[in-house]
């Protein structure tokens, strides 16, 4: 069966392929087959290759399609390579990927693009499999623009409005950005290494540097660069809060579920660099605290629903960095496989709201929507009470609850990672159920046009289900202590230890996370059900931070004032290119000239006389005062 | 023979076109078609017979040598390499698409269009397959004056100015190398009492490092302004502008590749102390290039000015590349020569297809046309990846090496470079946002690509995606060339010039025996 592994990202290029040569030929119903059916055959062989692999214990499985190129000792293969972190990874991939196909056969079934849509999200998939397939550095690249390419694409899917465009090149550049460092860490990796093979890099990179040595600290910083890009950390975040504008189930699929993800997957693939720079390991978990805290403050602040659930991603994403600072690899891969679920979820029914609102995005015009939607209801509850880490029966408490007991108790941890998870943690609890609390509690504002049908609302019930269940193949020591999880990671990555004296602590910290958790579920409760007017009145006597969180901290901006108006303004400029100045100035002094030498061929002869005379005269005391 | 065959096809099927037309231009466009695609057909068997074959150790694949002017050591000597091979298969591809891109689009004084088409592409061949600097200059000069009248006849409003930038600053330029030229013939005659232009006599030539560097700044200075590095670029915007479609085309994709090629074959290994003295500033100006073509083409508002400057970027790759003197990068600049042929190409005949429909060339007039023409954005689409090097297209394999070689020779103009690619990102996205998406313009009544601009496109499409996805064949192409160039320092270049000298003496004895 494991033979089968290259038609895993195979197939879903076949469709986007087909998708795209056809166009819009094809009847909708065809395109909606092709685009689902090649997802839903690619995670069939998953779950056979899976279990193939589980089941025969192998470390790895490689298979070569063939050799990209081959120059002067670097010859990245198109090569796959599966092992217990790729096998999470195409999992997630493609089975949220395929329910977020069947919910999209119904979300854009009136839209014209309907097969273009499908092309583009088969393309994606393709090619983040690749990415997490890929056994080298070049070819993981490939995938890492791949995706970056189909989110611009996609953000930008309606393409007659202006912001939609802008918002998808913002993306794109920004990720390019922190691309470019990333490529930059592969020449370093390359002249150190003489391959761009992951496995012998990690091989061989603690035989070539000692711990702390800098080139590995500057390749751990250089690749952090491509991963912040990325996954949308600080300071390269603000592209994913308009990144919006794209379809929802895009949201769902690629800027919650998956290629946001990809820098957390680099990192964690890459670990071995890691564990060689240290400092450049702790810079993850600062970025990732940072981030969260951040993010989480400026969802609260968030008016549309799309853009509370983006700034949420990033800080949920700044979990995942944070756990990979601290050395929690596998906490970390969970973390963001529950993520997957439950944020997936989230934009999904948000999306089934958006829709059944005639593309409203303003919860505050919401309201009300518990008893008209009763579906969406419970399973954006469930969503959002995995992400609000409601204690014990949901997935997203026993994901988080590891990342904040070894921001602790790790051997890298410490007590600020710490307080900055648990801040986290109460401000996510906070915003989530504000959310919940303004778009299906109160009064209806906006009447329903479009109620959803089977084919959106089943994807939801699954999710909400793994969303709930999903945490119960990794329990920690105190409750039930089950390791399903680790256990498939534990050959590849590291376990964490733990500092000394602490393990009796695991209970405390959980219940102060319980009660944090709580603790932010209930204020939301205040504010925007029990006395709405407290809401308004904190809004607007803080109203000049609240406008500052709404905005991303101004990063935007920043970045606009220091780097894009420059930049724009130079090239607009300079359209006539300065540089032609001069040969036009050259072409002026030949004209000056000639000009200047056709008035001495006036046909005058006492002209003429007077010159020969006059230069008779001058060569006749140049020779006086010069002798040769 | 084939070789002065690919030539004579060219040079004669020009005349002979030229003169059809006077009857029926049909008959023109059709012989103008057969004579490219003979010389296609003639390469890609060359190419099929000896791929297989190539070695390190001999890179030379085919070698035609008749004495001309003996007295003066001129003679009629071409040599077919890898790279050679490649830039003719690049050559004869672009030339059978120039000629299809005129179908419609050239509709006065057509015979003198074909024959000067032809004729630029018979120079181009000479300049990729001649062995002698004497005959090289020749060469140098027949692409140089067809492409004067193309752009200055079937140009665009501001033609003539065009033209003549154009033929001043290359002529200019070709004068010093003309100097250079003289100035070594009679150095190397001096030393050895030889008195030759072949270029394998030459090679080796022993010189001081002060007299190096003048001859090598001589031919340095023809070659980077064809090819063309800032700030010696101004003549490039205003020629592919004004050029017509099939002009730019020829333009972007070959003739800025015979400074590529000119840097590869003749200033490296004819003066390897001092290139590698000036490689730094070389280097320095490779980067300055890629980033100000850049911010140029970002700042554009005329399309083909726009992919104009684009080029500019793109060459800044080939001289930073060729500079890092790493088999990597030179494989890198090989790649890049090829793939931007195609890749500018495209581009390039993207905007003539538009010009041909709505008769702007302003992208601020356009957008939304992709509910209107899809084909045709998607086609974009495809080229604008590949000028930002989006991997699984060739450009980036070039870009790629390029950049992984250059950083071992310098890092902090590699990190700038790297950079580079960020403004490509922003200047591509612009193009695809400006004139396919945004705001449909519901003025212009415009139909989609014709069959014969798909046969056009859609192999450009094929070509750019099976050099990114299998680029090897490419690269075992040039790679004895390429590894044969990587041995700098001088005393290495006299003894393979002697070498070479051998097997060049042993080519030239069997192929008169032959006769």
């Amino acid at each position: 069966m494991l033979s089968l592994l290259w038609l895993i990202p195979t197939l879903p290029f076949l469709g986007a392929l087909i998708l795209i040569l056809t166009g819009s030929r094809i009847p909708q119903r065809v395109a909606a087959r092709i685009g689902c059916g090649s997802i839903g055959l690619s995670a069939a062989i998953t779950a056979l290759v899976g279990y193939d692999f589980l089941a025969t214990g192998q470390a790895s499985y490689k298979f070569t399609a063939w050799t990209w190129f081959h120059v002067d000792g670097l010859s990245p293969g198109v090569t796959f390579y599966l092992d217990s972190l790729s096998l999470v990874f195409i999992f997630v991939i493609t089975f949220v990927g395929f329910l977020i196909h069947i919910y999209s056969t119904e979300f854009m079934q009136t839209d014209e693009g309907f097969a273009r849509f499908f092309a583009y999200l088969n393309l994606f998939v393709c090619a983040m499999l690749i990415l997490v397939l890929a056994d080298n550095l070049v070819l993981l690249y490939l995938g890492w623009e791949g995706v970056g390419l189909c989110s611009y694409l996609l953000i930008g899917f309606w393409y007659s409005e202006e912001k939609n465009g802008y918002a998808a090149r913002k993306a794109f550049i920004i990720t390019r950005v922190g691309d470019t460092a990333m490529a930059i860490g592969l020449f370093v990796l390359f002249s150190v290494f003489h391959t761009l093979n992951i496995q012998d890099i990690l091989v061989q990179a603690p035989q070539v540097w000692t711990i702390g040595a800098s080139s590995a600290v500057l390749v751990g910083f250089l690749l952090l660069g491509g991963a912040v890009g990325k996954s949308a950390q600080l300071p390269l975040q603000t592209w994913l809060p308009d990144a919006m504008a794209g379809p929802s189930p895009v949201s769902a699929l690629i800027h919650a579920a998956t290629m946001v993800t990809a820098g957390v997957y680099l990192i964690t693939r890459m670990h071995g660099i890691y564990e060689l720079a240290p400092l450049a390991q702790q810079w993850v978990g600062i970025i990732g605290a940072v981030t969260l805290l951040l993010a989480g403050c400026s969802a609260l602040t968030q008016y549309d629903l799309k853009r509370v659930l983006a700034y949420s991603t990033i800080s949920q994403i700044g979990y995942m960095f944070l756990a990979l600072g601290v050395g929690a690899w596998s906490a970390a891969i969970f973390h963001f496989m529950i993520h997957a679920f439950f944020k997936a979820l989230l934009f999904l029914s948000a999306g089934a709201v958006i829709m059944a609102l005639h593309h409203e995005h303003d919860m505050f015009r919401m309201g009300g929507l518990r008893k008209k939607l009763p579906v969406i209801y419970y399973t954006f509850l469930i969503g959002a009470a995995s992400l609000a880490a409601l204690p014990f029966i949901t997935a997203g408490f026993y994901s988080k609850d590891q990342i904040l007991w070894l921001a602790w108790a790790g051997e890298r941890g410490n007590l600020w990672f710490f307080i900055a998870a648990l801040t986290g943690a109460f401000i996510t609890a906070m915003y989530t159920f504000r959310m919940v609390f303004v778009t299906f509690f109160g009064e209806a504002k906006t009447h329903i046009s479009h109620r959803p049908g089977k084919r959106m609302t089943i994807p939801l019930v699954i999710l909400a289900v793994l969303s709930l269940i999903g945490g119960f193949i990794e329990l920690p020591h105190t409750l039930g202590h089950v390791t399903l999880f680790s256990n498939i990671l534990s050959p590849l990555l590291p376990a964490v230890p733990l500092r000394e004296g602490v393990e009796s602590t695991e209970w405390t910290l959980q219940l102060i996370a319980a009660a944090f958790s709580l603790g932010g579920i209930y204020i939301a409760y205040i504010f925007y059900i029990q006395q709405p007017k407290l809401a308004d009145d904190l809004q607007s006597a803080t109203r000049g931070v609240h406008q500052f969180w709404f905005r991303g901290w101004d990063l935007d901006a920043l970045y606009d004032f220091v780097f894009v108006r420059p930049f724009v303004y130079l090239s607009k400029w300079n359209k006539g290119d300065v540089i032609d100045r001069f040969y036009t100035l050259l072409v002026r002094l030949t004209e000056y000239f000639n000009e200047t030498f056709v008035r001495t061929q006036n046909g005058i002869l006492r002209w003429y006389i007077m010159s020969i005379v006059a230069g008779a005269i001058l060569i006749i005391t140049i020779s006086l005062f010069i002798q040769p | 023979m084939m070789l002065i065959l690919l030539i004579v096809i060219l040079m004669t099927g020009g005349i002979v076109a030229g003169i059809a037309a006077r009857w029926n231009a049909a008959a023109c466009r059709w012989l103008s078609l057969l004579a490219v695609t003979a010389d296609f057909g003639i390469i890609l068997t060359i190419w099929i017979q000896e791929g297989l074959s190539m070695t390190l150790t001999n890179s030379w694949l085919r070698d035609v040598y008749i004495p001309w002017i003996p007295s003066f050591g001129i003679n009629f000597h071409l040599a077919l390499d890898g790279l050679s091979l490649l830039m003719l298969v690049l050559t004869f591809f672009l030339g059978i698409l120039a000629v299809l891109v005129s179908w419609n689009e050239i509709q006065y004084r057509i015979g003198f269009f074909h024959f000067n088409l032809l004729w630029v592409l018979a120079g181009i061949t000479g300049v990729f397959l001649t062995m002698d600097l004497f005959l090289f200059y020749f060469f140098w000069e027949v692409m140089l004056i067809p492409m004067y009248f193309l752009i200055g006849i079937w140009g665009h409003e501001n033609r003539q100015y065009a033209a003549y930038k154009f033929f001043i600053f290359t002529q200019a330029s070709g004068l010093l190398m003309l100097l250079a030229i003289l100035g070594l013939y009679f150095i190397h005659g001096d030393q050895t009492q030889v008195y030759s232009f072949d270029y394998f006599t030459l090679l080796g030539t022993a010189l001081s490092p002060e007299t190096g560097r003048w001859l090598m700044l001589g031919f340095l200075a023809a070659f980077i302004v064809k090819l063309p590095v800032v700030p010696f670029h101004t003549w490039l915007p205003d020629a592919h502008t004004e050029a017509p479609t099939a002009g730019s085309l020829l333009l972007a994709g070959l003739l800025l590749k015979t400074g590529a090629y000119g840097l590869i074959r003749f200033v490296v290994p004819l003066f390897p102390a001092a290139s590698a003295a000036i490689a730094p500033w070389a280097m320095l100006a490779g980067v300055v290039g890629i980033v100000y073509g850049a911010l140029q083409a970002y700042g554009q508002t005329d399309f083909k000015r726009l992919i104009a400057y684009t080029s500019v970027s793109h060459m800044g790759f080939v001289i930073l590349g060729v500079f890092a003197f790493r088999e990597l990068a030179m494989q890198g600049v090989v790649m890049q020569m090829i793939t931007h042929g195609i890749s500018t190409g495209a581009l390039f005949i993207l905007a003539g297809a538009l010009y041909e429909r709505i008769h702007t060339r302003n992208i601020e007039e356009m957008g939304g046309l992709w509910k209107k023409v899809p084909f045709m954005g998607v086609i974009a689409m495809v080229f604008a990846m590949a000028s930002l090097g989006l991997p699984g297209l060739g450009n980036f394999i070039a870009e790629f090496l390029t950049l992984i070689g250059a950083w071992q020779a310098s890092q902090p103009l590699t990190i700038v470079a790297t950079a580079g690619l960020v403004v490509a990102t922003a200047y591509s996205l612009r193009i695809m946002q400006k004139v396919f998406l945004g705001k449909t313009n519901t003025g212009y009544a415009l139909h989609d690509l014709s069959l014969r601009e798909k046969f056009i496109l859609v192999p450009m499409c094929i070509v750019i995606l099976w050099l990114g996805l299998f680029p090897q064949p490419v690269i075992d192409t040039s790679r004895p060339t390429v590894a044969n160039s990587m041995h700098t320092d001088n005393h290495a270049a006299l003894h393979r010039g002697a070498e070479r000298n051998k097997v060049y003496e042993a080519l030239t004895r069997s192929s008169h025996e032959q006769k």
